[in-house]
């Protein structure tokens, strides 16, 4: 599926990225620790999480994923939002739970 | 773990320093540093903040003053709950005697609603040291929360749980090279109040300014971890 479809779909917000939407997702990831999702994610995920420092943006580059999606509508800091945009990271937010986000995104694939 | 017996266990084990550091926490630092009036012992005050990352860190002072008025900013951004005495069992104050005093309700579990790098700034504000705690561990260390250590974040030190030696630590994760590297015991029973140390070598009376002159080696001071 693609990720701009997905963004439309489930109502997200593009916080940074958006020159990046047409690309493919191939899988999703939930995780709060960063370390976790540098052992475990994988490049053209979607990842979801509520952790808004500064690093998943490296993670998130580090890893290659899709989009990184911020979720319960946490706050997200403008250090976070000006990395991602400057490294091209896709980053997104949803106003609802991560259990409610990817039960969306579950019932579209 | 009353405040003379921690006193009395920390000098028989040789140690000169030691810092009180409960989760999120300062009450019953004074009663340790009063214990330890005339001992030789210099007891920091301080505190094991976990911030909104749910990162730990150490937070440590010179004066009550300075811990307090970190606790209090600490306090306001706590998570809204009470202490449940009856599943977590009681929270105590007690004096210098290791008498009790009152019975604590607050709720010190969970993190502050604290940014880490907001965080170190503030405690360097009060004139404190900022050291992430236990960074390797894979729940609330650092390292195992954020992944890689932040290129931004001021901290003085950084603290490795007691099996990881600092030569192992740099193999396993890319560390700033000038990043200090302590360890310490992290006791929260009597016997294991020095179990591992960090020594610092210092060339004045014991302070919050010599230990960051230690930890930055300025002059013959240094830090070692034997």
């Amino acid at each position: 599926m693609i990720l701009r479809d997905i963004v439309t779909q489930l109502d997200l917000q593009v916080l940074a990225g958006e020159g990046a939407l047409d690309q493919e997702v191939t899988g999703g990831y939930i995780a709060d620790l960063l370390s976790c999702v540098m052992a475990g994610a994988q490049p053209g995920q979607l990842w979801f999480t509520l952790q808004t420092h500064l690093n998943i943006v490296a993670v998130a580059s580090l890893v290659g994923v899709a989009a990184i999606v911020i979720t319960e509508a946490a706050a997200v800091g403008p250090e976070t939002i000006n990395r991602a945009a400057g490294e091209g990271v896709v980053l997104l937010r949803s106003a609802e739970p991560t259990f409610e986000t990817v039960m969306k995104l579950a019932r579209l694939l | 773990m009353i405040p003379p017996l921690i006193v009395d266990e920390a000098l028989r084990k040789g140690l000169h320093i030691i810092a009180v550091t409960d989760h999120n926490a300062v009450g019953n630092a004074a009663a340790v540093m009063e214990a330890a009036v005339g001992s030789g012992l210099w007891v920091m005050p301080g505190m094991e903040l976990q911030c909104q990352e749910e990162v730990d860190a150490l937070c440590l002072f010179d004066t009550l003053e300075q811990a307090q008025a970190w606790e209090a900013q600490v306090r306001a951004v706590a998570l809204p709950f009470r202490h449940d005495a009856e599943r977590f069992g009681p929270q105590y104050r007690v004096n210098a005697e290791g008498d009790f005093i009152a019975e604590d309700d607050s709720f010190y579990q969970g993190p502050a609603q604290i940014p880490l790098e907001e965080a170190a700034a503030a405690v360097h504000a009060l004139g404190g040291l900022f050291i992430p705690a236990h960074i390797e561990r894979p729940m609330k260390g650092l390292l195992g929360v954020l992944g890689l250590w932040p290129a931004q974040l001021r901290a003085d030190a950084a603290e490795l749980s007691p099996n990881l030696r600092p030569s192992a630590a740099r193999q396993r994760f890319r560390l700033p090279p000038e990043l200090p590297l302590i360890t310490s015991s992290d006791a929260h029973w009597l016997a294991v109040i020095g179990s591992v140390m960090t020594i610092f070598v210092l060339e004045g009376p014991p302070s919050i300014a010599e230990l960051r002159r230690a930890l930055c080696g300025e002059g013959e001071r240094r830090v070692v971890v034997p």
